[in-house]
């Protein structure tokens, strides 16, 4: 028990504060997942009632939550390292490693038992999926071994619309495909932009992201590949006919100026290309964000809702 | 008396016990939730939804 104690704490352990439960969930990550496991489940062909309906988002934001918890167990030495990532709960000594495990493991099993007794046993498959593969595949597999972590790994980030539409389907449509492929390829350049201009506490901390293996300027290239790759996968939900031209309209300024983004970074004379990046990468969650947004309203708008 | 004058030793006794009965109530908060949803999950269950 004594080897369990944070270093960090100079004063004798007072035992984690309730914010600190709640920060190790990582709410920010958490409100995307939520919002991208909802349209999928408004999407989705069939009905659900209500009540189950917000139970199945519930699983899908206390699993979320969960993998964040049990991923900051597992990063608590290099989360150390980053500034960005210093002031997290288990770093700055105000948790125990064991109560963020055992907190995260309750969660997930928790959040997977009650998705399969409310709603279906598919979406609780696919939900416990997604943690595993979140936790096991992503954190404690490819993160610290290969560049291509986030582009693996960005998969357990994509599933969250496939459970939401299980939720309702008990299976997986060309639909549910269509929106994990557009935040599969969303993926890259949105983390790239961001290890772009936090390369240095990468390196420092041993992770080896694209801008610390390869340099910048294959991460720019990258980038703006996989930019260029989202277009399809953007359009494909107006192309399978469970969007309509509203949102094809929509996906394709949205696209249109992710790519310029994308292009501004390339462009940017500046090696790590801060500004640019910088700016691609708050785009990018915008763009996440308007695209799921224009599908749901069109789809609430055109009495699917 | 202010906070001053309390002894270090006591402002760390008072700091564990008040973050030990705000997990406590955040707990029966839990408890109670699950309570709740078990029972609207079995209304709904039952009457086919």
């Amino acid at each position: 028990m004594l080897s369990q104690l944070p270093t960090a704490a100079a004063a004798p352990y007072a035992g984690a504060a309730v914010g600190d439960y709640v920060q190790i969930l990582k709410p920010r990550v958490m409100s995307l997942v939520v919002f991208t496991g909802f349209v999928g489940l408004v999407l989705a062909p069939g009905h659900l009632h209500p009540v189950l309906a917000a139970i199945a988002v519930l699983c899908i934001a206390v699993g979320a939550g969960a993998s964040g918890a049990i991923n900051m167990w597992y990063d608590r030495d290099i989360d150390a390292v980053m500034r960005r990532t210093a002031d997290r709960p288990l770093p700055a000594g105000r948790m125990l490693p064991g109560e963020a495990l055992g907190f995260g493991v309750v969660l997930s099993v928790g959040s997977v038992a009650v998705m399969g007794l409310a709603v279906n046993w598919g979406a609780a498959a696919l939900l416990a999926l997604t943690i595993g593969f979140y936790v096991f595949v992503y954190t404690m597999w490819l993160k610290r071994r290969t560049p291509q972590n986030i582009v693996i790994g960005g998969a357990a980030g994509a599933l969250p619309p496939m459970v939401g539409w299980a939720a309702v389907t008990g299976d997986i449509g060309w639909g549910a495909l269509a929106l994990f492929a557009i935040i599969f390829f969303w993926t890259p350049p949105h983390f790239w932009a961001l290890s772009l201009y936090r390369a240095g506490e990468y390196q420092a901390a041993g992770i080896p992201m694209l801008p610390v293996v390869a340099g910048a300027r294959e991460t720019k290239r990258q980038m703006l590949l996989y930019t260029v790759m989202l277009w399809p996968a953007t359009f494909a939900p107006w192309l399978l006919g469970f969007a309509g031209p509203l949102y094809g309209a929509c996906a394709g300024v949205l696209s249109l100026i992710f790519t310029a983004c994308a292009v501004r970074v390339w462009h940017d004379t500046d090696d790590a290309g801060e500004r640019s990046a910088r700016q691609m990468f708050h785009f990018s969650l915008l763009y996440l964000f308007l695209i799921f947004a224009v599908l749901l309203a069109e789809h609430i708008a055109g009495g699917g809702g | 008396m202010t906070a001053a004058d309390i002894p270090v030793d006591a402002q760390q006794i008072n700091e564990r016990e008040r973050r030990m009965r705000a997990r406590n109530r955040a707990l029966l908060a839990v408890l109670l939730g699950l309570v709740a949803l078990f029972y609207v999950m079995a209304i709904v269950r039952m009457s086919g939804g």
